[in-house]
């Protein structure tokens, strides 16, 4: 854990890490979701950190959002109400789901950063007019870009940016290979601080400090205990890092995810020869897809079903945020899905805060009895 | 007012039973479809019908069909059986009802005739979307979506270009479903008929510009049923015109839709469906008629977009792309302020609608808007529109009592 003090620190407290960094003088743009093009923003020189809820009691938001609305799209207002995002230069709003579609509206009329975008990104991602259309969407805000925040994108800066994230989605990806063939060379609180930290530090950096931590795991002794059972977590996004060691605890260790704070975040690439904008937006066209968005009807049972038989895995949990409407439609099918190929599942609606450790603890360890 | 005076008012409407007879036979129609050889489509209700009409498909509504399954008391039921089957008790009860009943084959129909296709056009919620992926699995059939981008503060370029490439594609896909072409001259018929429909259906909701009003938005989520279902018939059009002409008397005679139209009311959402007369009597004991709502004038909101002069499909994607529950917050309160004001209305009525997070977050900021511009008092209730289970009788009916006293107040 020394050893990735800074990725925890950054994961634990955003908020000065953030404060330091604007401190050196670096713009802040936050944003929700992962289909944010976070390569444009970076490549104008503007840091892109991934909004979290700081989870605390949520009572300026009550007077926006209704109680049906999820936790995440309920904390993030909150924070911005309450002053505690006032570093941020602006926020970029991709659009998701109907939750998300309506808090930029209302963040929109409710707060006053220097800058704002919608980044109305087709909803089906199977034709070439969606393509066309993501490419687009793309270059015009690009262009909103360049003029809220005065600066000029070259496509050489794009091309430097593309190269970044290339590194990191990579160096991210390779952890979870080498978590997934050895689960003991590091926790899984490791694993959510460095997710979450590559999400809010600096990418340069970042780059540069990922294969360092490989090269570290890389040194590490797997243990020879096989008996800890192997689980896929499934959902949005998981901001919960008790979540992983109560999981430990009961037995089991996770050895992927199918989440957008996770591997959705980093699978698949940008293309690095063409026209950066369009190779942009071929990979946001051609990445495991989120629920909110459409390619086959199959896709993402079909996809669940290849981690688990790639990673070898013994059961899959399902975390859903509760009022969490993209991912609930889901859910029948991909259980159904797995219950047909003998896959053991269980469901944990959450929401912040989280429910007792105990509580917790006892129904893990129920379902890893069953593996 | 004397006491023939009274009694006049309140009556009903000699079209409802109409209505009832086009809307038997249409699902006659759709249920039998099988037999007669003609195919037919699911379709979201804010989905451009005109060109399955042209194709002599048989649309059907999935979202007509939820509505009677609440009218008639079904939905709790059928709603608990999705949830027996996953889904979350969260979810739009649309959905929910109509998932369950293709397994069950239940509500006041007995089911849906099975789809050949499906069509979903986004411009109402992402629900649709994930509600069709469903469908589509369960019979597995070929899904079309048209993808309408969301327009937070204005239409673009490119959300116009992406628009009409898609349908054009609409059309590929029909005709290769049909395995026949479209027959451009009668989708301009229909497309004629369309906009005529909408026309006639605003001039409707117009009449209850009148003092006192000869309808009331209860009646309006009645007669809706064929605007949705039917738009681009004839039948359609020759309804909506007898139907205006009703009120157009109405009017004329000084009948109103309540007894003694003392106040009027704005309705925002889609209707409580299993409630409806419990809360038109409920408001009609204070004097109080909602004359208008931002619901059923959605079918013809998108007449400043649409022209029937020839070019229908051209003008067609931004008619659809603009819909209500495609725009921002503050594009919704401007039309919520129109409707306040050529309403004339003394208060707003909001339905926090747990099934419809699109229509229902902002809401808040909507009735602050009100507030703060018109001064008028709101009250907020809350329900899932179809799953009884959700509404609480004695907490609405308090939070009605209050409100209406705040406004005899104001007077
Ligand atoms: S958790 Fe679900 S509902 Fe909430 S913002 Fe994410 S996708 Fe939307
Ligand atoms: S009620 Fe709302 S969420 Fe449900 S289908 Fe209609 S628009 Fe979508």
């Amino acid at each position: 854990m020394e050893k990735l003090s800074d990725f925890y620190e950054a994961a634990l407290d955003t908020e000065k890490y953030i404060r330091n960094l604007k401190v050196k003088g670096k713009r802040i743009m936050g944003y929700m979701c992962s289909y944010t093009p976070e390569e444009i923003i970076l490549a104008a020189g503007i840091h892109p950190l991934r909004l979290f809820s700081t989870k605390g009691t949520i009572s300026l938001a009550d007077a926006h959002l209704q109680a049906y609305s999820c936790s995440l799209a309920r904390g993030v207002l909150e924070d911005a109400l309450a002053g505690r995002l006032d570093f941020l230069d602006g926020a970029v709003f991709p659009h998701t789901c109907d939750t998300i579609q309506r808090l930029s509206d209302i963040w929109r009329l409710n707060t006053r950063f220097a800058f704002f975008a919608d980044v109305v990104l087709p909803v089906k991602l199977d034709t070439e007019s969606a393509r066309q259309y993501m490419e687009d969407v793309l270059r015009k805000f690009k262009g909103d870009l360049e003029v809220g925040m005065d600066v000029r994108i070259t496509d050489a800066a794009l091309k430097q940016s593309i190269d970044t994230y290339n590194r990191i989605r990579s160096s991210l990806n390779t952890i979870y290979e080498l978590r997934s063939a050895n689960p003991d060379i590091l926790t899984g609180s490791d694993l959510y601080a460095i997710v979450k930290g590559s999400m809010i530090m600096d990418r340069e950096y970042l780059a540069k400090r990922l294969p360092e931590v490989i090269e570290m795991f890389k040194e590490r002794t797997p243990s020879t205990d096989t008996e800890k059972k192997r689980i896929i977590l499934t959902g949005s996004i998981c901001d919960q890092p008790d979540i992983y060691t109560v999981f430990e605890k009961a037995g089991g260790v996770v050895v992927w995810d199918d989440l957008c704070t996770g591997s959705r975040y980093f699978e698949g690439l940008v293309g690095t020869g063409g026209d950066p904008i369009a190779s942009i937006a071929n990979r946001y066209i051609e990445r495991p897809v989120c629920p909110a968005k459409h390619t086959s009807n199959t896709a993402r049972g079909e996809r669940l079903l290849e981690a688990v038989r790639k990673h070898n895995a013994q059961g899959v949990v399902f975390l859903l945020m509760k009022f969490c409407d993209p991912h609930d439609f889901d859910y029948p099918y991909l259980k159904e899905f797995l219950d047909r190929d003998n896959i053991p599942s269980m469901l944990l609606q959450i929401e912040d805060p989280l429910q007792s450790e105990g509580q917790l603890l006892t129904r893990f360890e129920t379902f890893i009895h069953m593996l | 007012m004397t006491d023939t005076d009274k009694e006049k008012h309140g009556k009903k409407m000699q079209s409802d039973g109409k209505m009832q007879k086009i809307m038997t036979g249409y699902y006659i129609d759709a249920k039998t479809a099988g037999e007669t050889g003609k195919k037919v489509a699911w379709i979201t209700s804010g989905g451009p019908v005109e060109p399955l009409i042209a194709m002599d498909i048989i649309p059907v509504y999935p979202e007509n069909h939820g509505a009677m399954i609440g009218a008639s008391k079904m939905g709790a039921d059928l709603c608990q059986k999705a949830e027996e089957m996953g889904y979350s008790g969260d979810l739009c009860s649309y959905a929910r009802a109509d998932i369950a009943c293709s397994v069950v084959d239940g509500g006041p129909i007995g089911g849906l005739p099975r789809p050949d296709m499906l069509v979903c056009c986004n411009n109402i919620c992402g629900t649709v979307m994930k509600w069709y992926e469903v469908q589509a699995r369960y019979y597995n059939v070929p899904l079309f979506i048209l993808d309408t981008p969301f327009s937070h503060t204005k239409y673009t370029d490119e959300a116009k270009r992406y628009v009409q490439r898609q349908v054009e594609e609409y059309v590929t896909f029909l005709e290769g479903v049909c395995k026949k072409r479209l027959d451009r001259d009668r989708m301009e018929e229909v497309g004629r008929l369309s906009v005529e429909a909408q026309r006639l259906w605003q001039a409707v909701l117009d009449t209850a510009m009148n003092k006192p009003s000869p309808m009331t938005c209860f009646d309006a989520f009645f007669h809706l049923a064929l605007i949705v279902t039917l738009r681009g018939t004839q039948t359609a059009v020759d309804y909506y015109r007898s139907l205006l002409e009703e009120m157009e008397q109405r009017v004329a005679d000084g009948i109103g839709a309540i007894p003694n139209e003392k106040y009027r009311l704005l309705w925002d959402n889609l209707p409580i469906w299993y409630r409806l007369k419990w809360l038109s009597q409920k408001f009609a004991a204070h004097d109080a008629c909602l004359v208008a709502d931002t619901y059923t004038s959605a079918w013809c909101m998108s007449l400043r977009y649409m022209t029937d002069e020839g070019n229908f499909l051209d003008s067609m994607g931004e008619g659809y792309a603009r819909a209500y529950l495609n725009i921002g917050v503050d594009e919704m309160i401007k039309i919520v302020l129109e409707m306040v004001d050529k309403y004339d209305v003394d208060g707003f009525v909001m339905h926090s609608n747990r099934s419809c997070k699109p229509y229902s977050l902002g809401q808040y900021d909507i009735q602050r808007a009100v507030q703060k511009e018109r001064g008028i008092p709101s009250v907020i209730i809350e329900s899932h529109m179809v799953d009884e289970r959700s509404f609480s009788e004695s907490q609405t009916e308090t939070r009605i009592d209050a409100f209406m006293e705040m406004i005899g107040q104001k007077r």
